[in-house]
């Protein structure tokens, strides 16, 4: 949110960095910042669960035993079972790939939308320009979560829908970063390298312009993705979204809530800290990210 | 507002000013034994029972501000708590009445007066069950149940006495007399504050009260609290003991029972099964569940297409539904089971219908209705009630399974629940029905009849089956009355379009020191009869 | 200064069009249907029909549309299903609700992350900058719903530190006569410490949650904002002319670092007043946000048309206060539209 463009661009086409060292760039800015580190190591447990946590569970996370409901935490059930005796364990588990699917989701969709709207309003300028800053200005000037909301009760209670409503709230977030640093680019000198060497507008933006801010646009994914994960889960909270009996841990927060004051904690609990620390890791990922790729701009 | 009167004792004052380091707790409710805290989910969006659109919340609200002219008898119910009494008619407005074969005539009490101080009179009856009837919706509805249908049923003979003409002989047309729609409006106040466009003064009463009741308004902030003050000049019966009712709006299931038991509110309704079950297990507080006259939660089942237009593939269902587990893990015991019946032998209603849950049985009818390998179809809820309906419909989408129905769960949002049910085209779904009139033969002729209405959600139709509800509608011996309604209980049984699973109870919590609590036909609140220790 | 606030508005005109025009479509296209909501639970299709023809919903979507435009010009919103009243006063009772709340969380995150951020920019790669970035960035990962529930389960039900989450006031007080709408405000105004006192208790938890979530923008704003400044001629001058750090750092550097800070505070209130609809939920507190998420769920078009429309306004008078003020506080920001 804090991303404003700034400085001159000091970019050149990639190949002449050199792997070796943006590499040991890496390093240094890993080894400089072990937060970083340590938000990379977080990343790969949420993968790894989003990969393998359906085959790896103790037990089926759809499997109700109402002999065992509301058991806390016990070497049997880690994390306790929910009202229908369901392990709390195996569900905050699995449901790592249905967030973060919806995350990723809604993220790529924003991304492209967002990519090639702005980049093209920032290249073209004039009326290409006008229309998309309106669509911006428009979204912008929504309530987000309300606007999600919306989306989300009019078109239908859908996965689909909720990946569409995030992808539409973080649109503009993107298409302003594109935007800005199209603008910038289009007159730099490889671009208009580019031009004289014959090529045509569409393809210096695509060939040109375009892979010279992707860099910048991927840590916004980062950035964006803690905040998809919130605004999927929150969505679910108030019961708008995904189907029972899938786990998702915004829906498992919500029916634990109704537990806590009668000394349920775990139901909610452990959904909630998992969902913490998704968008815990993903936020200081993109914060890592943007060191790496662009220390410029670091905050 | 008079808030230092309200701050009078010394707990709530002494609260205030130092206790901000440690937070702030000024006096608990229990603190004032004559202000009563009561606490819902929803609040009423209108103080006007004839209002469009006034929702369950308005109907407390109306019981209180407004008087009728009779109301219900009291008596005990199988725990020994009060419940109204159906076939006692009891002095409100009217000290008397003289009933007659076609008409009956009210003697209105002398010294009723409305909360701005005029006395009550045989003209605002007549003002107010002209309304009723007039216009349209809700009240116009209810009124027609007990064959009140014109204003010229109405008649004023003089300013203490009041004639309703019959249309009809009808048994319902004493009791629809008590029922929270014929109140009696200050007719002189609505009319100043009526307007042409506006003749019954529905936009002002909507805000205003203009009532005799036992509480006038003191504040209202729609969807956040509406006090009550008691109305001390009120005559139609003993003045209640509590002065002035607070009701706040909390949406959070979970801060209700938080508010409860730490003694910060007094009473409440909307509470989660599992949270009366315990509170009523810890006994730190006063849980009365009373089971809800004539209304059952059901599966319904879609008749006019397949797969439930087969007989056996619904008694495969009825068979496959994990009953138990929903009482248990779902109800926790909330209800009363209406599954595993013995047969009908009587004319009881509600009775549990002779359903188990056996998964090999269910198998052996899918099979022979021609589903050997299960079949796909999606099972739709009601997302206003999700804190019992979703895990219900999880456990029997998961017993279904077993039996090769594969489901997909559809959350329907509350808003549009009724427009769902109007279509009639879910093939499977979970629903409540309660009849207002306790009688079998009017819960089967909204529920079965192929007259079809709204609440016939299955689309049953059956000549048989009307026949046996029509006769038991208009047969006045006993014998073959009872006759009729096993008649088409058993048929109901039989052919299952929809699955009873458990009748419901009106649960209420409230602080040990409440007493009177009344459980009324309309499942709201008379704070007339409370009394605070 | 006038040139500048005409030229705003007008910019502001084509978004506000775009929010009306996808707010009344979005609306139409929930379910539900207010006209089967008016006919009461036995009625029958015939009945709902008239309804609909009564409310005018039978007719085209842009007939609807006209119509839905003459009210806002004449300031009628409409009217709420759930709660019967008029839009716009409910909007209007409701407003400071909210205002209040997140004006008072905004003060406690600045309170929080200012300091920190300045002395994470300070003492940059330190232990304390580490901190100051995951205690930041942990604030606004918290799911707010989740975080004001477990704030009311130890601190009210488990502690007991905290007033009951009934909303504005505990039942034993009314509100102070109304002049700002603000409860902290008003009471001061009535000279009522009790109350005032009351009022607050009420706000700490609902406020603490929604600060938590702003923290993270203003603390690296701040942090940023003092590097650059840090690194800059002047304060290398300043330094080397042998003034204490203490001086350097808060009277040189800090008062030409706070204008980025601004302008992350507009972005950060307007965000926060829409972010609250969760906490105002989990509070029962009687704001707009609250009111907007019920009135959703219920298919009540009314308020949440309301809600939007004023959200919309608030955005752009709020960005239109940061250009301002943005000039005001730094005189060589020129009139750049």
């Amino acid at each position: 949110m804090t991303t404003v463009a700034a400085g001159l661009p000091a970019d050149k086409p990639r190949r002449s960095t050199g792997t070796a060292a943006f590499l040991r760039h890496a390093r240094y800015v890993i080894g400089e910042n072990p937060v970083t580190a340590f938000s990379f190591g977080l990343f790969g447990l949420l993968v790894l669960a989003a990969v393998f946590g359906p085959a790896l569970v103790p037990h089926d996370p759809l499997a109700s035993n109402t002999a065992r409901a509301l058991e806390p935490p016990s070497a049997e059930f880690w994390f306790g079972t929910d009202q229908l005796g369901r392990d709390i364990f195996s569900r905050v588990v699995v449901a790592t790939r249905l967030d973060m699917g919806i995350a990723l989701a809604s993220v790529v969709l924003a991304f492209l939308m967002g990519t090639l709207a702005g980049t093209a309003a920032g290249f073209y300028g004039g009326w290409t320009e006008r229309i998309v800053s309106r669509i911006v200005d428009t979204i912008m000037a929504f309530p987000l979560f309300v606007l999600a909301m919306g989306i989300v009760a009019a078109l239908g209670n859908t996965v689909t829908n909720i990946v569409l409503a995030t992808a539409i709230i973080n649109f503009p977030l993107y298409a302003r970063v594109a935007r800005a640093e199209a603008n910038i680019r289009r007159n730099a000198g490889y671009v208009e390298a580019a031009r004289l060497a014959g090529n045509s507008e569409p393809r210096v933006l695509l060939g040109h312009v375009l892979p010279n801010i992707l860099p910048l646009m991927a840590v916004q994914c980062s950035l964006t993705m803690g905040y998809a994960i919130l605004n999927a889960a929150g969505l679910s909270f108030i019961g708008l979204g995904v189907r029972p009996p899938d786990a998702e841990w915004g829906i498992m927060v919500a029916e634990g809530a109704a537990f806590i004051v009668s000394g349920e904690w775990w139901i909610a609990l452990f959904p909630g800290l998992a969902l913490m620390i998704a968008v815990f890791g993903f936020n200081l990922m993109g914060d890592g990210l943007r060191d790496l790729i662009d220390p410029r701009r670091r905050t | 507002m008079k808030r230092r009167e309200f701050l009078a004792s010394g707990a709530a004052v002494a609260a205030g000013g130092a206790a901000i380091a440690a937070g702030i707790r000024p006096a608990k409710a229990q603190g004032r034994s004559d202000v009563l805290l009561t606490i819902s989910e929803n609040h009423p969006n209108s103080l006007d029972i004839h209002g469009v659109g006034a929702n369950r919340p308005a109907y407390e609200a109306s019981w209180n501000l407004y008087d009728r002219l009779m109301t219900f008898g009291v008596k005990k119910d199988a725990n020994g708590n009060d419940h109204y009494d159906y076939s006692a008619l009891k002095p409100e407005l009217a000290e008397e009445w003289d009933l007659g074969p076609n008409s009956v005539t009210f003697k209105l009490r002398k010294d009723a007066k409305f909360h701005d101080g005029t006395p009550v009179t045989a003209k605002d009856v007549k003002w107010s069950f002209d309304r009723a009837v007039t216009v349209g919706g809700f009240p116009t509805f209810q009124m027609k149940a007990g064959s009140l249908e014109k204003p010229e049923q109405f008649v004023v003979v003089d300013d203490h006495t009041f004639r309703v003409d019959f249309l009809r002989a009808d048994k319902l047309t004493m009791p629809d007399l008590a029922v929270p729609v014929p109140a009696v409006f200050n007719s002189g106040l609505a009319k100043k504050n009526a307007t042409d466009a506006d003749p019954w003064a529905m936009e002002w009463l909507k805000n205003n009260a203009a009532g005799g009741g036992a509480y006038k308004v003191e504040r209202w902030a729609p969807g956040q609290e509406l006090i009550f003050a008691r109305f001390d000049d009120w005559k139609s019966g003993p003045l209640p003991k509590i002065r002035r009712v607070v009701w706040r709006q909390v949406p959070s299931a979970g801060n209700r029972r938080a508010l409860l038991e730490r003694g910060d509110a007094d009473i409440s309704f909307d509470l989660p099964n599992k949270d009366f079950a315990e509170l009523a297990a810890a006994k730190s507080l006063t849980v009365i569940g009373t089971p809800v006259e004539n209304a059952l939660q059901y599966v319904g089942l879609n008749v006019t297409k397949p797969p439930f237009d087969n007989i056996k593939v619904r008694q495969a269902v009825a068979y496959a539904i994990p009953y138990q587990q929903i009482m248990d893990a779902v109800m926790f015991g909330r209800g009363i089971p209406m599954f595993g019946g013995k047969g009908v032998t009587d004319a009881s209603w509600p009775q549990p219908a002779p359903y188990v849950t056996d998964i090999n049985k269910a198998k052996q009818l899918m099979a022979e209705a021609g589903y050997p390998n299960g079949l796909e179809t999606t099972l739709s809820f009601d997302l206003g009630l999700a804190g019992v309906n979703e895990p219900m419909c999880v456990l029997i989408q998961e017993s279904l399974a077993q039996i090769g129905i594969k489901t997909t769960i559809a959350k329907v949002p509350g808003a549009n629940w009724r427009n769902e049910l109007l279509k009639k085209q879910m093939p499977l779904y979970t629903n409540t029905f309660g009849g207002w009139l306790n009688f079998p033969d009017y819960f089967f002729f909204w529920a079965y009849h192929s007259q079809n209405a709204v609440f016939n959600t299955m689309s049953y139709q059956d000549k048989a089956m009307d026949a046996l509800i029509d006769a038991a509608r208009f047969e006045t011996d006993k014998a073959k009355y009872e006759a009729a309604v096993q008649g088409f209980i058993k048929k109901a049984w039989d052919e299952v379009p929809r699955i009873p699973l458990y009748q419901p109870y009106l649960n209420v919590a409230m602080q040990k020191n409440i007493t009177g609590y009344r459980y009324w036909f309309h499942r709201q609140l008379d704070y007339r009869q409370l009394a605070k220790a | 200064m006038l040139q500048l606030i005409a030229q705003r508005l007008t910019a502001a005109v084509p978004g506000v069009l775009g929010v009306i025009v996808v707010t009344f479509l979005l609306s139409r296209a929930l379910p539900g249907d207010p006209a089967a909501y008016f006919a009461g639970p036995a009625a029958t299709p015939q009945a709902i029909e008239e309804i609909r023809q009564k409310l005018g919903l039978d007719r085209p979507m842009w007939e609807q549309f006209i119509d839905y435009i003459g009210d806002l010009v004449r300031g009628d919103l409409g009217n709420s299903l759930t709660t019967g009243q008029p839009v716009m006063q409910e909007l209007v009772t409701r407003l400071p609700a909210s205002a209040e709340l997140t004006l008072l969380a905004l003060v406690v995150a600045v309170l929080v992350a200012v300091p920190l951020g300045v002395l994470a920019a300070v003492k940059q790669g330190s232990w304390i900058d580490h901190l100051s970035r995951v205690v930041t960035t942990a604030g606004v990962s918290l799911p707010t719903f989740f975080t004001g529930l477990l704030l009311v389960y130890v601190f009210y039900y488990k502690l007991g530190w905290a007033p009951p989450p009934l909303g504005r006031l505990d039942i034993y007080f009314s509100p102070p006569d109304h002049v700002t709408g603000f409860y902290l405000i008003d009471s001061l105004i009535a000279r009522d410490l009790e109350l005032f006192v009351a009022a607050l208790g009420q706000l700490i938890l609902p406020a603490s949650t929604l600060a938590v979530f702003a923290l993270a923008p203003l603390a690296r704003m701040t942090r940023a904002s003092m590097l650059a400044v840090l690194s800059s001629d002047f304060i290398r001058t300043a330094k080397a002319g042998g003034l204490r750090s203490h001086t350097v750092v808060v009277t040189y550097a800090f008062r030409n670092a706070v204008l980025p800070v601004v302008t992350t505070l507009g972005m950060v209130f307007s965000f926060l007043l829409g972010a609250n609809v969760l906490v105002e939920k989990v509070f029962s507190w009687p704001g707009i946000g609250s009111y907007a998420i019920e009135s959703l769920i219920a298919s009540d078009y009314a308020p949440v048309q309301g809600f939007v429309m004023t959200m919309a306004l608030l955005y752009v008078f709020l960005n239109l206060l940061i250009d301002v003020l943005y000039g005001v506080i730094d005189p060589r920001v020129g009139i750049d539209a």
